[in-house]
């Protein structure tokens, strides 16, 4: 889960990480009264969780009322690489020395948090050429090797002090919220010496969400993601008109790049998982009657795990009951397959021998219905 | 570096030679008394199950014990697959691992990130080997199945296959035994972020294997394996053919594809990167599963001209 600015920079402020003064609103009514409070000027942030907002515009200045009544609307209806703001964080301007990077981070290939800092700030880092980088285990820092990271960006004084606490701080975020990462950048150093966050990017172990409670409010799925997860499986909406369900995440993306080497549009990523029934497969097919643009639904299905006339019911169900008016194209392989060829004939669902078979079928069918 | 040829099938002179002893740890359990039933009929040698509270009792003639060190005590077996859910996994490997169990494959998905290095910091230290979680297990086809994997996709043969994805691994296996390509191993790393084993390491325990002509490695985006093991097959001289596959070049960034593991972030874990370093290493990337035998043959007569 990809938690937004000021939602990682209010788990910063728990941990006693300095954040600037800020209020997160999501329409202008709100925004009117959290801008008396703050007082101009401030800082108006878009909330989403793409990079690359400063760039596109949806993060700009606010000196006045008259700027704040252009902008507020403005930057709520950005749209910045395909995602909308979510909410609009004002944030006090700071006065600040020089901007630094911080981050702890799951490095999957060494399996170990991997610790980056920079002197350069407030860029991407992959764009930084002169990394501090640190292995560390499982998370935690050891004071020795925080001051040594704060002497190689070149600290100095009571910024080694506290830097050394910032590490600490952030450390102890990672490992007791499950952070596959935390990010503070730029880390502003103030005339006084002291630091503050003036971005923050916290992503946390979806796996471990059951163990915190306390940061659902943070989930941000669409109804329909949300839906999917309740029961066991995995659903990204896409934009275009073909629903892709599989069994197994590899499969379904497998199938995915297929469809669109075809020319085919998927409207979504659905896993059904390995333990499921004709109850799953058939909220499956209801979650998909809930997209407006579907034309078509196609299925690949290697069976084994599930049997595939689990899902061969499903379907007939499904038409039964009308949830679903669109042909689906499937390939079910596996256990009982030639029982479910038997069971779906004559209907709209139609079963080929291969995937490519069925993705022909899906995109022309698709086409032909405009 | 183990390997698992030795720990799987053994040697000759071995009294359980293709009869390694495997315990069951979540025998009863609706998953794991399915699947424990599908091993044992493809010949597997499971000799106890482990359930906390149902000690003494039996499953299909298996005896049930409460904890793994009875178990392991009372057969001596050194390989044990979990099927428990995964807010018990932790727990259930640290068991397993303290009972002098050797090899571990974690079928759970959904096993926290923590715990799952907290596990793999406690395998290393008692010199043990975790497959997974997140995974469909390993199968040797004709001698050992370990896990939740079909039995018809798999051919005995000379191919190794290494798997980030549970059905790919089917789906590519059927498609290279039906082009008469059988396997001397298939294995599943698990689709999680992080591997008890990883592809590399995998590679690794199974590349000297003199029943290995070659080698099939699916992937999927997310994580930097792919990569990672083209720089160690350019930095190894690794001369068997290899083919990959990799899934997920539609998808979008930023967006968990199902797997925890798979997900873009940046030009990091994508598949652009992902093929340009196999081709780097002189590995050929099949566009779907059907191509992955084409590309193999490819690669064999070539080796052989």
């Amino acid at each position: 889960m990809r938690l937004l600015e000021y939602q990682a920079k209010s788990l910063f402020a728990d941990y006693g990480i300095r954040i600037p003064k800020g209020l997160t609103s999501t329409d202008i009514e709100q925004g009117r009264k959290d801008a008396k409070e703050i007082g101009f000027p401030f800082v108006i942030k878009a909330q989403m969780t793409v990079g690359g907002r400063g760039k596109a515009g949806a993060i700009q200045k606010c000196q006045n009322a008259d700027e704040f009544e252009l902008k507020y609307p403005e930057i709520m209806q950005k749209v910045v690489k395909g995602e909308k703001t979510k909410a609009i964080l004002l944030e006090k301007m700071v006065e600040y020395k020089k901007e630094i990077y911080f981050s702890l981070f799951l490095n999957r290939g060494k399996r170990c948090y991997t610790l980056i800092a920079s002197s350069e700030g407030g860029v991407e880092i992959e764009s930084v050429k002169n990394q501090v980088i640190r292995e560390v285990g499982l998370g935690d820092v050891a004071k020795s090797t925080a001051e040594e990271v704060a002497n190689a960006i070149g600290l100095k004084d009571n910024n080694i002090e506290e830097f050394v606490n910032l590490v600490q701080k952030l450390s102890k975020l990672t490992i007791e919220k499950e952070a596959e990462l935390a990010e503070i950048n730029p880390v502003a150093v103030l005339n006084d010496g002291s630091l503050l966050a003036l971005d923050g990017k916290i992503i946390i172990d979806d796996n471990a969400m059951f163990r915190h409670d306390e940061m659902r409010k943070f989930q941000q799925v669409s109804e329909l993601e949300e839906r999917a997860e309740k029961s066991g499986f995995s659903l990204v909406e896409l934009d275009g008109n073909i629903a892709v369900v599989g069994n197994g995440a590899g499969l379904v993306m497998s199938s995915l790049d297929m469809l669109s080497d075809h020319g085919g549009k998927p409207a979504c990523f659905l896993d059904v998982g390995g333990g499921a029934t004709t109850e799953t497969v058939y909220e499956a097919l209801t979650l998909i009657s809930k997209m407006k643009k579907i034309k078509g639904i196609l299925v690949n299905l290697y069976g084994g795990i599930v049997k595939t006339t689990t899902v061969a019911t499903a379907f007939i169900r499904a038409y039964e009951n009308k949830i679903i008016d669109v042909p689906v194209f499937a390939r079910l392989s596996g256990a009982e397959s030639d029982k479910s060829k038997e069971m779906l004939k004559g209907s709209r669902t139609k079963l080929f021998d291969t995937v490519e078979e069925a993705i022909n079928a899906a995109v022309m069918g698709v086409s032909k219905s405009g | 570096m183990a390997d698992l040829f030795d720990l799987l099938i053994g040697k000759e002179t071995d009294k359980d030679y293709k009869k390694k002893p495997v315990i069951v740890q979540g025998i009863t359990g609706k998953f794991g008394s399915f699947h424990t039933q599908q091993m044992i009929a493809y010949g597997t040698n499971i000799v106890a199950g482990v359930t906390p509270s149902k000690g003494g009792q039996k499953f299909d003639q298996i005896p049930i014990y409460n904890t793994v060190k009875e178990a392991v005590d009372a057969t001596g077996a050194k390989i044990s697959v979990v099927f428990v859910p995964a807010k018990f996994f932790l727990n259930a490997a640290i068991e397993a691992l303290e009972a002098g169990i050797k090899l571990l494959i974690a079928i759970p998905e959904h096993v926290p990130i923590r715990d799952a290095m907290i596990t793999l910091d406690l395998a290393r230290k008692k010199d043990a080997v975790i497959i997974g979680p997140n995974t469909p297990g390993i199968i040797i086809p004709g001698v050992i199945k370990i896990g939740i994997m079909p039995a018809t996709p798999f051919k005995p043969g000379r191919i190794a296959v290494l798997s980030r994805s549970g059905t790919l691994m089917y789906e590519v296996s059927h498609n290279l035994s039906s082009a008469s390509f059988g396997q001397s191993i298939s294995l599943g790393v698990g689709g999680d972020p992080i591997n008890g084993t990883t592809v590399i390491e995998a590679f690794d325990m199974i590349r000297n294997g003199t029943n290995i002509d070659g080698l099939v490695i699916v992937g999927e985006i997310g994580g930097d394996a792919e990569e990672l093991l083209a720089q160690h097959i350019i930095d190894t001289k690794f001369d068997k053919p290899v083919v990959a596959y990799i899934a997920g070049r539609a998808a979008p960034k930023e967006k968990r594809m199902g797997h925890a593991g798979a997900i873009i972030y940046g030009t990091y874990g994508s598949a652009e990167s992902k093929v340009s370093m196999y081709t780097k290493a002189n590995v050929p990337v099949a566009k779907r599963p059907a191509e992955v035998p084409m590309l193999l043959a490819g690669k064999m007569s070539g080796k052989k001209g």
